[in-house]
Formats: C-alpha cells, structure tokens, sequence
C-alpha cells in the first residue's frame, strides 16, 4: 500500500465519513422532519446552522486559548501547541463569519432587518475582527518561536470577549434573544424534535470541526518545515557564495 | 413560502464556505506534502 501523501490518516479519512453522514442528517432533520416554530414560523430552520456555527467558534477560540496557555506555561514549549491554537483561530474565524451572515439573513426574517447594532451582534462583529487580527499577527514576520510567543499572548487576551458575547443579551438590552436550552436550568421550552435537530447540529459541527483542526494543524506543520527548509537553502547558498 | 430564499440561502453559504475552506486545507497540505518527506509527516 503505497504511504499516504498529505494530512490525512485513516482515522481523519473514517472521522471525515462520519461528519459527511452527521451533515446529511442534519439536513433531512433540520430541513424536512422538524416542523415550523409557532412564532417564528419556518425561518427556525436557519437556528440548525446559525447555533452550531457560533458554538464551533466559542469552542475554536477557547482551545486556541489553552493551547496558547499551555505554550506559554511549558519549560519545553512545543510549537505544536501554537500550531493547533493557529488552526483553531482559523477555523473559529470561518464559523464566527458564517454565524454573522446567517443570523443577518435569520434577522432580516425576524426582526425586518439585516442588521442593528444591539450588544450582541456589535460584540460578535467585535469578536470577528480581533481573531482576524490574531491570524494577522501570526503572520507578522519573525521566527517561528517569536510568533508563538506573541500570538499566545494575544490569544490569552482576546479569549475575555467570550464571556462579553455570550452573556451581552443580559448585560445590556439587546433584540437579540436570550439563551433557549443553555439556561443552566432543566426547564427547555424547545419541541423534541427541535430539540434533536439542535442538538445533532452541535455534535455533526463540532465533528466537523475535530477533523478540520486535525487536517489544519498537520498544514502548519508541514508549513513551518517547508519553510524551514527554504531558509536552510538560502542560509547554505549565502554561505557557498561567501566561501567562494 | 416567502422565507425559503433566506433559510435555503443560510443552508447554502454555510455549505459552501466551510466545503470550500476544507476543500483549501485538504489540498494546502497535499501540495506541502510534495515538499516534505515521511519523516516530516509522522502521523502517515
């Protein structure tokens, strides 16, 4: 059997099948089997994409999180840690951006408007920028070790903003809606098939996004040796050209 | 039903943007791949 070229294995290639058979699932769920909410009507629907989305974010930004924290804390620091926290700020962006459309288009449905500039969508924008800024710190110029260190440094600040999303609906009055099943009580006012597709929505997404961050991480890795390598060349050509 | 535009849309942009993202990372690190050796990919 010839050797697998690139960052799959046959364990991200079976997780990979599965997420396909969860996404599918979802779709029939949350498209065709659960039924329209009493007040909402059908535009619930949008609810089985928008939810997991900003959940895949929330659990993108908190690894990057630890894994700048454990970076940082080790005496033997692995870039690996810097290389799986940059993966998963790359992945939290994309859901972050994803949330912020579809809950425009779910707005639009709601509220009659794409856009307001209530606590909770403003801090989620906010939220969009600086993770776009933390990719964009990552490749400032510098050695592998410097952008580790200073990235980690940012991740570990702007993980604050998650509280400040998440709760913004009770800190400030907002349009937007208060937490539906995560209320930290056991009273959900959710139908039972409604609730199924939610749920199947946060597992397939958070699914996708392991084998998305398992595929990613292996990227940067092979990013930081091939680069690694380019500046071994350059460094022996400069010196051949010096000797000679 | 006036809103199928909207929730098919979100359905759409959803699938489109992370299929298209995965399908970048997947080939990202098949074209790095061709640049590196067994022992620079210890998960193969």
């Amino acid at each position: 059997m010839t050797p697998r070229r690139g960052t799959g294995t046959p364990a991200t290639a079976r997780l990979g099948a599965l997420v396909l058979a969860l996404l599918v699932a979802l779709a029939l769920f949350g498209l065709v089997f659960s039924g329209p909410d009493r007040d909402q009507g059908e535009s619930v629907r949008i609810m089985y994409v928008h939810v997991p989305s900003i959940w895949v974010a929330y659990i993108a930004f908190i690894v990057t999180a630890v894994c700048s924290a454990a970076y940082l804390s080790k005496r033997n620091r692995s870039l690996s840690w810097d290389r799986v926290a940059g993966a998963s700020a790359e992945i939290g962006v994309l859901f972050v951006a994803v949330s912020l459309v579809t809950g425009s288009l779910w707005g639009r449905l709601s509220w009659g408007t794409y856009w307001v500039w209530d606590a909770r969508l403003t801090s989620t924008a906010f939220l969009f920028i600086t993770y776009v800024g933390y990719l964009a710190v990552r490749r400032l110029g510098g050695t592998q070790r410097q952008r580790a260190r200073r990235s980690a440094v940012l991740a570990l600040l702007a993980i604050l903003e998650i509280p400040l999303v998440h709760f913004s609906v009770r800190l400030w009055r907002s349009l937007h809606q208060e937490a539906t099943v995560a209320t930290g009580g056991t009273d959900v006012h959710m139908d039972g098939l409604m609730l199924f597709s939610l749920f199947l929505g946060l597992v397939a997404f958070t699914a996708l996004y392991v084998w998305l961050v398992l595929h990613r991480q292996r990227g940067l890795t092979l990013e930081d040796t091939v680069a690694d390598r380019g500046l071994d060349a350059a460094i022996s050509a400069r010196r051949s050209e010096a000797v000679g | 039903m006036d809103d199928a535009g909207f929730i098919l849309g979100s359905w759409i942009i959803t699938v489109v943007a992370v299929g298209a993202y995965a399908v970048w990372v997947l080939r990202r690190g098949r074209n790095l791949a061709e640049h590196a050796t067994s022992e620079d990919m210890p998960w193969t």
